[in-house]
């Protein structure tokens, strides 16, 4: 939700209508935990506790980008200096 | 907004904005919350709070527990200022990307603040060569939104630390023109500064940059912060800028210095907020000071007063500063949580925010 504050201006409610939407879960399960992990867990796109494998970092934030349909300043740039 | 049960007819524990304890009886906890939504809505001609969100304070205040929190459903982005400085001042030895890592993985931070512990614009443009490499290297290890983030400072720029006449010299002595002549000096060169230095970062990758602190040298320091914005934003369309301010009110150093045909001097929280949206500000962060010889539900009561109606005109989101001294938490170094979870569970669900 930072992230579409941070890109789009957009305000909290809104944000985390468009997350749930992109995430396919309800509004409410977007501060569950428990949830929450299993789905970052899917879509690898980072996790509190990440286990070996686990996208990390940068990587996570590549699969966050497509998934949320954004951006991110630092993944176009490692784009920039890793593609021919 | 939910409901909160608990309480009795006993006294209600709660504290000074010193963070002292006291107890009040209902009648005066109530009395506190009418004065302090009156005086905040007397000094910024906004509307006073309802007796439905006066009361509902009162429910907080009475909830029986430490630590309460809001309804589910309600929650909202929890970012840090100057985290990297933080942790060091607390005498935690760790490196910033460390330190980073800490917040993200440990706090739960949902955004993060890369910063030096010289915390402003001026002395970080001679060394942003070395700030961008530990920016970069620390956006490839964490995943949350990580800001650049220093002061404006405009204080800085005036003798003996910089290079214009000080203000605060000049004034006692009558020499007022030359006073002000010195802080439109001061603008310029800071906006340089800032520019500069935001650029180089925005270009290292980060995802934001926080001007933190705006107004702390009074009207000058806020109008600097928003050509800075402005330019900014025209170099750079997509950047993301967040303006967090120093304190409730810009006070008048210069006097009569305007942005958009605005006087700056005197803005209170809900006419800042309009500016920075003009300037191109992506994130507001109003702040209300915390008086410390009133209760913290006066105080609560009058931030509330402030931030929603700021809240109310926004076009953008707003994360209201939630601190040490602001938004009616304690002016001490470890502020208590039955205050802190009290006054954000308060400032979320009654002014709408979208972080704190």
């Amino acid at each position: 939700m930072a992230r579409l504050q941070m890109a789009r201006g957009m305000r909290i409610q809104q944000a985390k209508a468009y997350v749930a939407d992109k995430l396919k879960i309800s509004v409410s399960e977007l501060t569950d935990p428990v949830i929450m992990s299993e789905v970052r867990d899917d879509h690898q796109i980072g996790l509190m506790t990440p286990l070996p494998g686990c996208a990390k970092g940068i990587e996570a934030k590549f699969r966050l980008a497509e998934l949320l349909g954004l951006e991110i300043n630092c993944v176009e740039r490692f784009k920039a200096r890793t593609a021919s | 907004m939910g409901s909160v049960k608990g309480g009795g007819m006993g006294k209600i524990r709660t504290r000074f904005g010193d963070g002292s304890p006291v107890e009040l009886s209902e009648a005066d906890l109530m009395q506190d919350l009418e004065n302090g939504t009156a005086e905040a809505a007397e000094r910024a001609n906004i509307p006073a709070l309802s007796k439905e969100e006066l009361q509902y304070l009162l429910d907080i205040f009475k909830a029986p527990y430490s630590f309460v929190s809001v309804e589910p459903g309600n929650e909202v982005i929890l970012s840090y200022d100057a985290g990297t400085l933080k942790i060091r001042r607390v005498g935690v030895n760790v490196d910033r990307i460390q330190a980073l890592q800490i917040y993200e993985k440990l706090f739960g931070a949902d955004t993060m603040e890369l910063c030096h512990v010289d915390y402003s614009f001026k002395p970080i443009k001679p060394i942003v060569t070395m700030e961008r490499p530990i920016l970069e290297q620390a956006l490839l290890s964490t995943h949350i939104p990580l800001f650049y983030g220093a002061m404006p400072n405009l204080g800085l720029y005036s003798q003996p630390d910089g290079p214009f006449p000080n203000p605060a010299e000049l004034l006692p002595q009558g020499k007022i023109g030359e006073a002000q002549a010195s802080y439109e000096a001061t603008i310029e060169t800071a906006v340089r500064d800032i520019v500069y230095a935001s650029s180089a970062m925005h270009e290292a990758g980060a995802d934001g940059i926080n001007l933190d602190t705006v107004g702390a040298a009074g009207d000058a320091d806020f109008l600097a912060s928003l050509i800075a914005a402005e330019k900014l934003k025209e170099k750079y369309p997509d950047i993301c800028i967040e303006l967090g301010m120093a304190g409730e009110f810009i006070l008048g150093m210069h006097s009569e210095l305007e942005y958009d045909g605005v006087r700056l001097a005197g803005l209170y929280p809900h006419d800042q907020v309009k500016l920075a949206q003009k300037a191109g500000v992506t994130i507001f962060g109003p702040v209300v000071n915390t008086n410390t010889s009133e209760t913290c539900p006066w105080n609560l009561s009058r931030s509330i007063t402030f931030m929603k109606e700021c809240s109310r005109v926004s076009t953008i989101p707003i994360h209201v500063n939630m601190g040490m001294g602001v938004g009616s938490v304690t002016v001490n170094d470890h502020p208590p949580v039955d205050i802190v979870s009290r006054a954000s569970k308060a400032m979320v669900e009654i002014c709408r925010l979208d972080g704190l």
